[in-house]
Formats: C-alpha cells, sequence, structure tokens
C-alpha cells in the first residue's frame, strides 16, 4: 500500500493533541486511542519494507519545497521506532497506574514518536533539526515525569546537555546553509561534491558530529546517559535506550557525514575511534553496577559504539578505496546491530521495569531468587540476556560475527580483537545479572510478590518472540527487502542526491 | 500572588483589551505585514499576563481557567491539522495544499486584501490560538510554587 | 568581521552554562548561545543596504527585479523564527525543572544536587 509519507508524522501528532480532550472522564478511551496509534504506525511501517519514494509537502517542487524521502535506511528505522513504540505502549497501560496524570504521559510519548518518525523520514535538513527538538523536548519531559528528587536531578543534567547538543546542530546548519545557500540534504550535497570542503564545511561537520554525538551518548558526550535512563519510568527508558539514542544520534549522523558531506579518511577513523571508545568504556563501566537499570545503560552506551564501529569501519573501507563487498559487510553488520539492539534493549528495560513493579527496588544486592516467582518476566530477561551477550542462536551472535569478519576481512585485526574481548565483558556483566536477580536466595521482604498480568505480560512476550525470529532476518529473501537497501543508502553515499532529485 | 496598587489595576483593565485587539490584528494580517500567528499568540498571552500580574493569579485563573486553557490549546493544534488533512482530501492533492487560493481566488485583483493567500490566514489564526493559550498556561503553571522546604527555612 | 564577534558571544554562553553552579545562571548561559545562533543565522542573510523583504503593490507592478537585487534573505527570517519558538518551549521547560528542584532540594546550587553517583 502506498500511503502518503506525512501520514507517519500526522497520526502520532494528532492522536497526541486529541488525547488532553478526554483527561478526567474518559481514561479508558485516551488508552485505547493511544495503544491504536502505535499499533496502526506499526502496520503501516511493515507496508512500507521495500519502497522507496519522495514525497514533496503542498506540491511545492524541491528546491523551493520540504520534500519527505523513504528509502531503505528510513524504512528500517521506522521499522525499529514502531516495534518499540507498540511494544512500550502496551506495557505502560499497566505500569503507569503508579504515576498520575497518565493522558499527558501518553501525549508526551505520542508526540516523542512523532519527533522520532519525523527525523527518520526528513529529506530537507532545518526541518530534520525541527522534528529532533519535538522528539527531544518530549523525551526530556517524560524522563522527569514522576517528579521525585533523582528524576529532577536527572532531567535537568539531560536537559542541560540535549540543549547545548541542540544548539550545535542548529549552528551546524547555520554555517551550511551560509555556505553552499539551500537546506534541501540532496542540493547540499551536490554543491559540496562540486564546490569542495572549505574551513567553513569542515568546522559545520565538526558541530555535526559533537551535536550528534550529544544525542547519541557516544563516549566524550555521554555523561547524561547513566543518570537519565535508570530514573526514567520503564517504557521510557525502553523508548530512550532503544530509539531515540539511535534514530537522533546514530541515523542523523550516519546521514549527514554519509550522504551528505561523503565519508573521507579523517571521518571514517573518527567515527571509528568513537566506536570503539564507547564500546570499551561502557563495558568497563557497567560491570561495576550494583543498580539495575544504571548497568543496562552503561551497557547501552556500549552497544551504540557496536553500531558506530560497524558503521565507521564500512566508510573507512570506502574511503581508503577498498573492497565494497567488506565495506557493505561491516555496516550490514552496524545496521544489524542497531535494529537487534532496539529490541533486546527495550526488552531488558521492560523486564526490569516489572521487577521494579513487583518488587519496589533497583538494587541487585537486595534481590535474587525471583526465578519462582516471576516465571514470565525471568523467561523473557532471560531470553534477552542470551541475546545481547551474543549465544549462538540468536541474532546477537550474528550481528557481532558479521563484525569480527568484516574486520579482519578488511586488515584490522586489533579492532576484531577488541569487538571479542568486549563481547565478553558483556557477557559477563549479563550473567550478574541473572545471578543477582533470579537465581539465589529469596530474601525475607519479598515473599509476597506476585507476577504481573495482563498488557505487561503480553508486551514483554512480544518483543522476546521477535528476539529468537530475527535470527531469521538474515535468510536471503528478508534480508534483500529489509537489510539490504539500508546498507545500499550508506555505500552509495552521495548518490543519495541524485536518486532523490531524479524520483 | 497578589496584585498591585489601585493606579496598576485601573489602567491595566484599560490596556489589556488594547493589547488583545493589537494581538488579533498581528494574526489576521500575517499574510501582508510582518508578524503572523506566533507573534500574534505570544501578544494575546501576554494581555492576560498583564492581567495576571496586576490583579493575582487568583482573578487570572477565573477568567480563563487552566482545564478551558488547556482545550483551547489542543482545539488550535487539531484546526491547524485539519486545516492540513483538508489539503489532501481536497481533489488528488497534498498535506498543506493551498486549496483555496488555487481554487476560488485567482486574479490578479485579489492581491493584497486581507482575504487572499488562500490557506495561509487560517493556519494563522489556528497557530495564535495555540500560542496564546500554551504560554498563558506555561506562566499559570510557573506560579504555583509549593515552598515545601522554604516555608521551613523562613522560621 | 561581525562572524567573530557573533562567535564570541556563543563562546561567552558556552563558558557560563559550563563553569556555573547556580542552575539558573546555566539557565542563562544556555540563552545566551541560543540568541547567538540566532544573530547568526539572521547576519547569513543580510545585504549591504538592503530593504525588508516584503512586497507591496507597487513593487510587484513593476516587475520583481528591482526588488529581488535589493531585498534581504528571507528565508533565514523564517529559520529563526522557528528556532525562537523551540528555545521558548525548551526555555519553559528547564526553569520550571529549576523551580520543582527548588521546591525538593532548597538551593540552586548544583554541587549539591547530587544523589545520583557512579
Amino acid at each position: 500500500m502506498s500511503v502518503p509519507l506525512p501520514v507517519f508524522v500526522a497520526i502520532p501528532l494528532v492522536t497526541a493533541f486529541l488525547l488532553p480532550v478526554f483527561a478526567k472522564r474518559g481514561k479508558a478511551v485516551a488508552t485505547v486511542l493511544a495503544n491504536l496509534a502505535t499499533i496502526s504506525l506499526l502496520v503501516l511501517a511493515i507496508g512500507s519494507i521495500g519502497q522507496s519514494r519522495v514525497y514533496e509537502v503542498g506540491k511545492w517542487s524541491i528546491p523551493l519545497g520540504i520534500n519527505l524521502v523513504l528509502d531503505g535506511l528510513s524504512s528500517l528505522l521506522l521499522l525499529a521506532i514502531s516495534v518499540v513504540s507498540a511494544a512500550a505502549m502496551l506495557f505502560s497501560v499497566r505500569y503507569m497506574e503508579q504515576y498520575t496524570a497518565k493522558a499527558k504521559y501518553l501525549s508526551l510519548f505520542l508526540l516523542m514518536v512523532a519527533g522520532m518518525n519525523g527525523v527518520a523520514l526528513s529529506g530537507d535538513i532545518f526541518n530534520l533539526f525541527v522534528f529532533l527538538e519535538i522528539a527531544s523536548l518530549a523525551s526530556y519531559a517524560l524522563v522527569g515525569f514522576g517528579c521525585g528528587h533523582e528524576e529532577l536531578e536527572a532531567s535537568f543534567k539531560y536537559m542541560v546537555l540535549g540543549t547545548i547538543g541542540s544548539i550545535f546542530i542548529l549552528f551546524a546548519v547555520a554555517l551550511v546553509y551560509g555556505n553552499t545557500g539551500s537546506l534541501n540534504m540532496a542540493y547540499i550535497s551536490e554543491s559540496i561534491q562540486n564546490s569542495g570542503l572549505n574551513p567553513g564545511l569542515a568546522f559545520a561537520l565538526a558541530l555535526f558530529v559533537v551535536g550528534f554525538g550529544l544525542k547519541a551518548a557516544l563516549v566524550p558526550f555521554h555523561a547524561w546517559l547513566p543518570d537519565a535512563h535508570p530514573s526514567a519510568p520503564a517504557p521510557i527508558s525502553a523508548m530512550l535506550s532503544g530509539v531515540l539514542i539511535k534514530t537522533l544520534g546514530v541515523y542523523a549522523l550516519a546521514r549527514v557525514v554519509f550522504n551528505i558531506f561523503g565519508i573521507s579518511l579523517a571521518t571514517g577513523w573518527l567515527l571509528l575511534t568513537l566506536g570503539i571508545l564507547g564500546m570499551v568504556a561502557g563495558a568497563f563501566l557497567a560491570i561495576g553496577q550494583w543498580d539495575f537499570k544504571r548497568l543496562l545503560a552503561y551497557s547501552s552506551i556500549s552497544q551504540v559504539g557496536y553500531v558506530m564501529l560497524g558503521i565507521g569501519l564500512g566508510g573507512l573501507i570506502i574511503a581508503r578505496e577498498g573492497n565494497l563487498a567488506w565495506a557493505s559487510l561491516a555496516i550490514l553488520g552496524g545496521l544489524f546491530h542497531l535494529l537487534n539492539h532496539a529490541v533486546y534493549k527495550s526488552l531488558l528495560f521492560l523486564t526490569s521495569g516489572s521487577v521494579q513493579m513487583s518488587t519496589g527496588t533497583r538494587e541487585l544486592r537486595e534481590m535474587g531468587g525471583l526465578a519462582e516467582k516471576l516465571p514470565v518476566t525471568r523467561a523473557t530477561c532471560t531470553v534477552a540476556s542470551a541475546a545481547i551477550a551474543g549465544i549462538p542462536p540468536f541474532s546477537g551472535f550474528w550481528s557481532k560475527l558479521i563484525l569480527v569478519v568484516a574486520a579482519i576481512q578488511a586488515g584490522y585485526y586489533w579492532v576484531a580483537a577488541i569487538i571479542v574481548f568486549v563481547s565478553l565483558c558483556t557477557l559477563i556483566m549479563y550473567l550478574k545479572v541473572q545471578r543477582y536477580v533470579f537465581l539465589g536466595e529469596l530474601p525475607e521482604n519479598l515473599r509476597e510478590i506476585k507476577e504481573n498480568r495482563g498488557s505487561m505480560l503480553v508486551a514483554m512476550v512480544f518483543l522476546a518472540c521477535l528476539c529468537v525470529l530475527m535470527g531469521l532476518l538474515l535468510t536471503p529473501c528478508l534480508r534483500s527487502s529489509i537489510l539490504d537497501p539500508a546498507v545500499k543508502v550508506l555505500v552509495d553515499g552521495v548518490a543519495y542526491s541524485a536518486n532523490v532529485i531524479r524520483m | 500572588m497578589k496584585g498591585m496598587t489601585i493606579i496598576v489595576k485601573t489602567i491595566s483593565s484599560w490596556v489589556k483589551v488594547l493589547i488583545f485587539l493589537f494581538g488579533i490584528y498581528i494574526i489576521l494580517f500575517g499574510h501582508l505585514t510582518p508578524g503572523g500567528g506566533f507573534a500574534g499568540g505570544v501578544i494575546l498571552a501576554s494581555s492576560y499576563v498583564l492581567l495576571m500580574l496586576a490583579f493575582g493569579r487568583e482573578f487570572a485563573e477565573e477568567n480563563l481557567s487552566l482545564p478551558v486553557a488547556s482545550k483551547l490549546d489542543c482545539v488550535g493544534a487539531l484546526l491547524f491539522a485539519a486545516v492540513a488533512l483538508c489539503g489532501l482530501l481536497y481533489g488528488a492533492a497534498d498535506f498543506f495544499w493551498n486549496f483555496i487560493h488555487q481554487k476560488y481566488l485567482m486574479g490578479t485583483d485579489y492581491e493584497f486584501n486581507l482575504v487572499s493567500a488562500g490557506t495561509i490566514p487560517l493556519s494563522n489564526i489556528a497557530i495564535g490560538l495555540k500560542v496564546g493559550a500554551s504560554l498563558f498556561l506555561v506562566v499559570l503553571a510557573l506560579s504555583i510554587f509549593r515552598p515545601e522546604i522554604s516555608g521551613n527555612k523562613e522560621e | 568581521m561581525l562572524y567573530a564577534l557573533c562567535f564570541l558571544l556563543f563562546m561567552i554562553g558556552l563558558y557560563c552554562a559550563v563553569t556555573k553552579k547556580n542552575m539558573v545562571k546555566i539557565v542563562i548561559g544556555i540563552m545566551v548561545m541560543e540568541y547567538a545562533v540566532n544573530l547568526f543565522l539572521i547576519m547569513l542573510g543580510y545585504r549591504m543596504g538592503g530593504v525588508a523583504p516584503i512586497i507591496g503593490r507597487s513593487d510587484l507592478e513593476s516587475g520583481l527585479g528591482d526588488f529581488l537585487s535589493k531585498s534581504v534573505d528571507p528565508l533565514p527570517q523564517a529559520l529563526v523564527l522557528t528556532a525562537i519558538v523551540i528555545s521558548l518551549g525548551s526555555l519553559a521547560l528547564m526553569i520550571s525543572i529549576c523551580i520543582r528542584m527548588y521546591e525538593k532540594y532548597g538551593t540552586f546550587d548544583i554541587t549539591q544536587i547530587r544523589r545520583l553517583k557512579g
């Protein structure tokens, strides 16, 4: 089916403004509407796999108007966003009963989804900035949602760093406009290819890397993430860790560096280094944590490092004029890991939310032996931990294997060694989680807890089934429709502009 | 939050009407002179903020209460979405397509009048309504200060 | 030359946001940075001796070439309008978080608000 592209942004936006009308009386109606919105987005995203088109808003043609572009990379991200948001919205039906003001929560959640969809679809760089700001502002408000001490402190830190990142991005957009005279990504790319990089544009590229790095929690800029993700309510942590840092950070950075500026040796090495730093720092800092969600947050930093490493390695091979097959393989590993991590990390955060709702605590030392009290939570958490640590039949193993093979084939043996080492660290940290939360002895005060019921279980089981089935994404038919177009967009690089202008 | 002296109260009750009217003028003529939806909305909100500063928060809250402002906010946003959607439904056209201008008002005689430029005045009105209601809500919400800790420190 | 002054303002805002300890001063530093970027955007579109980009009836009748060669670029003005709206929303959220934190902790000093560690 071929829906007009603004529908992906319009559905959550209109629903978000329709919900406060039902403020006090119809809370059930509000929840049903919100879930309907996310499930319909999921159906539309699945229906738009493998298509690629350009939509001009208001029928103003391209250099004058704004366009929305759906290509392989955008449809991959739309799929990830809609899967995680549908699951998180189902989970929050029951979880958010602990908080008041649920209608405002649902509106903010839908605004965040609208902003992320807009970032994934935008074809104009200022439009990307505006949607990025919408999603960011909604997420700042959602992190501090229950107004306790820690949530407010975490929200303030997140907000200050996030706003500084957005200001850097705006400054870079201004520099790009001043140097090229256009705001449309295809025209900017064409103009940069014709005239080359002057110092203004190089400074703009550096500002973009810093700004998007602040949004994606790459390592020198990750300071907000270990505070913001644990303090947020569990479905919001799942959304933040699963899709927000990847859409606003990794996707936007890849789009700007590969399709607009064109990858070069310096940028390729920069992305590779940022990826490696993130992996190693995140893994080391995570092993020593005793707070369940804080450990998961540091593990997010590490896994985003994997994605940056895959993309950076592919870019470096392209810039070095190496074998394009290995570059495609590295980028395939990175993007597949992006999709995998979205599913696993959101499932892990949802299970931690379920554990927190039952036991009332997040400290690993206070839990233990919950295996017989919370059977479904334990099963799904084990599936997700095994998948993210890279145990063979699950798809985490395949994505890491692809990255290792690509690194070895390209001749970077030290990169492959680092990947294997960090995978070992990931295994250690998830064994720690399993041992302290589910095995061991049940403490005295937790003898009467019960399993959670209803929509929370449905959401967790849905994501767990996806975890198991994701390995099937590497079968040729699914890979060629979902993953290969995304890889091709990045490998083609600046041919993006020719494709968009021609369509 | 108390109000101010009687001089300020008298003058501001006359002036706020003029400010409100000026805000409506900026919104309606947004396609001809500088201004438009956002600037006009800020001016509308500032007339209510003047009311709040001069008379005290409770009076302003009676005048335009929190739930009503919240509903106006949503109505503004939904009106804007409806204008965009009508562009989609009207013929085989797109979101935000300027359908009024193309069908009803072609011809050089209609430039530079108040009723011209198609759907842009409608969008301006919707945005002005939304921004005015939102800013008033923000200032109202910020003025609710529950001193849990600072109350103890004053003793 | 003017762009360098704009960049200096940006650096002053960044310095203020990074080194100050009072929460409200950090917020003011961020606002100064936003003003600097908006100023930079508007200065990009400026043309020496230009007129405001508003078309009147006489401009339309006499042909647009004269107008186009003298007017200032209107696109950065639209961008700045959007950026001002966004920074207004972000400022409102930051100030409300500062107020709520004052209610809970009793101080605006961020070195004393350190419950999250590690």
